[in-house]
């Protein structure tokens, strides 16, 4: 038995909203697989929760016309990884999300969650911070639609309104038409493991795949929430793929990175996997692109 | 004062309903008002997989799964493995043959885990076993002998040679 005050299951988006008005203090319950074990350590006991896991209205990837890919926010991680749309156009999210925890975990986890959460660790959050995802919320006025940087604020922290709701994350046709990417995730055991440092890396190569045209780079903890290394794309857009390039975008990532010390790893040694999984992502998109090093 | 809902699912093939307090785990009911034991509590945090049931076709740590989530689903224990004359399954046989079992505590979450790769349909390198394995926790066999139970019946059912 869990230690719950009260339970409200919502029927509907809408349903959902005027539950978040009519309870101030509940929190929102997806997939559970954070919320219920918080609850069962006594981090969250006695809350009242808002189960917004029946709504089948926000689960699942849709295309929409102009090619923008819409995520319902109740897909699971293991949908995500095996639906056509994602493996067709973003597959690297799908390879990314098959990382979390374990296969039970990747059932019942989803994507609204894991950034609902705010954790830097999230392995959803670095691949969705490269491609420029929006976020969708909806509350009492409608949608609203903000950029995944903008929804996280801080630590534990999401851009969510009193009455919202997280209902899709959306990746724009713009962001992903012509790219390639990888993500590779740094722990210290293949499964049931939290990201010792993440990196998700995006790639358009030109036309003769000489030249990096654009080059997004992402961190799920390498600060306190997941962040892009701003200086080294701007370092690499409109250089040659080089080995010696990508030798020095590896080492201008550590401006804009900001790890700490952990239990879990001390931040000397995230800079370094920082640098590290910078140069081997970018170098593996560059053979996903079909370009070749120093060609 | 505590709040109850009405639930009803399929229980191993079985139309079932019961009034359930809300804040049971899909583990609570099971266990109490099914006597499904095959379910068993361990970590109750979603690590260890021994508490792993089929829903809808897809596995699942039951103690971290409400109860009340379990209405409209089809949910499958290692109960409804058994045949009409009673005998055991292929999996559960193959988990004795290659002692894959010691104390027996993960074995239910393991054995369900297997049911959704076996009836998947398709095969699988040694490696994707190993990742489609790695939700559960066993402290006695070392999970050699699991993942060799589970290749061999898999190789079986495809018609593999063996």
């Amino acid at each position: 038995m869990y230690d719950i005050k009260a339970l409200y299951e919502a029927k509907s988006v809408e349903d959902a909203v005027r539950l978040r008005v009519e309870h101030k203090d509940a929190e929102i319950l997806a997939g559970g697989s954070d919320v219920l074990v918080q609850i069962r350590e006594g981090r969250r006991a006695g809350k009242e929760l808002i189960s917004i896991y029946a709504l089948d209205e926000i689960r699942g990837v849709t295309l929409a016309d102009n090619g923008d890919i819409y995520i319902g926010s109740l897909t699971s991680f293991s949908h995500i990884t095996k639906d056509p749309i994602i493996q067709k156009y973003i597959n690297v999210l799908g390879e990314a999300v098959d990382m979390v925890g374990g296969p039970q975990i990747r059932n019942i986890g989803t994507i609204g969650g894991n950034t609902c959460n705010g954790v830097t660790s999230a392995d959803s959050a670095s691949t969705l911070f490269a491609w420029d995802a929006l976020v969708e919320l909806t509350g009492q006025s409608g949608k609203r639609v903000i950029p995944i940087s903008d929804f996280y604020i801080k630590a534990g922290t999401v851009d969510i309104k009193e009455d919202e709701i997280q209902t899709h994350i959306i990746i724009p046709k713009k962001n992903y038409d012509g790219y390639v990417g990888h993500y590779i995730k740094y722990a210290m055991r293949n499964a049931m493991d939290i990201a010792t440092t993440g990196c998700s890396v995006n790639v358009k190569l030109s036309a003769d795949k000489k030249t990096f045209e654009d080059v997004r780079i992402a961190y799920g903890v390498a600060g306190p929430i997941p962040m892009r290394a701003k200086s080294a794309e701007a370092f690499i857009k409109g250089k040659a793929v080089t080995s010696d390039n990508i030798e020095e975008f590896s080492k201008t990532v550590l401006n804009d990175v900001t790890p700490r010390d952990s239990w879990r790893a001390s931040k000397a040694f995230r800079q370094h996997l920082a640098t590290e999984l910078a140069k081997r992502a970018i170098t593996k998109c560059v053979e996903l692109a079909g370009g070749e090093l120093d060609g | 004062m505590a709040e109850y809902k009405l639930v009803k699912f399929t229980l191993n093939g079985k139309q079932v309903e019961t009034m359930v307090d809300v804040r049971a785990s899909l583990t609570d009911m099971l266990r109490n008002d099914y006597r499904m034991t095959s379910v068993k509590k361990g970590c109750e945090v979603g690590e260890c997989g021994a508490c792993n049931v089929l829903i809808d076709g897809e596995c699942f740590n039951s103690c971290i799964y409400l109860a009340i989530w379990a209405d409209g689903k089809n949910i499958r224990t290692v109960e409804g493995l058994l045949s009409e004359d009673g005998e055991l399954s292929d999996i559960q046989q193959a988990f004795i043959d290659e002692s894959a079992v010691q104390c027996g505590f993960c074995t239910p979450g393991f054995i369900m885990t297997a049911v959704e790769i076996l009836e998947s349909g398709r095969d699988y390198s040694d490696e994707e076993l190993r990742k489609l394995l790695s939700g559960h926790l066993c402290r006695c066999t070392g999970y050699e002998n699991i993942f060799r139970a589970v290749r061999k019946t898999l190789d079986k059912r495809l018609g593999k040679t063996v």
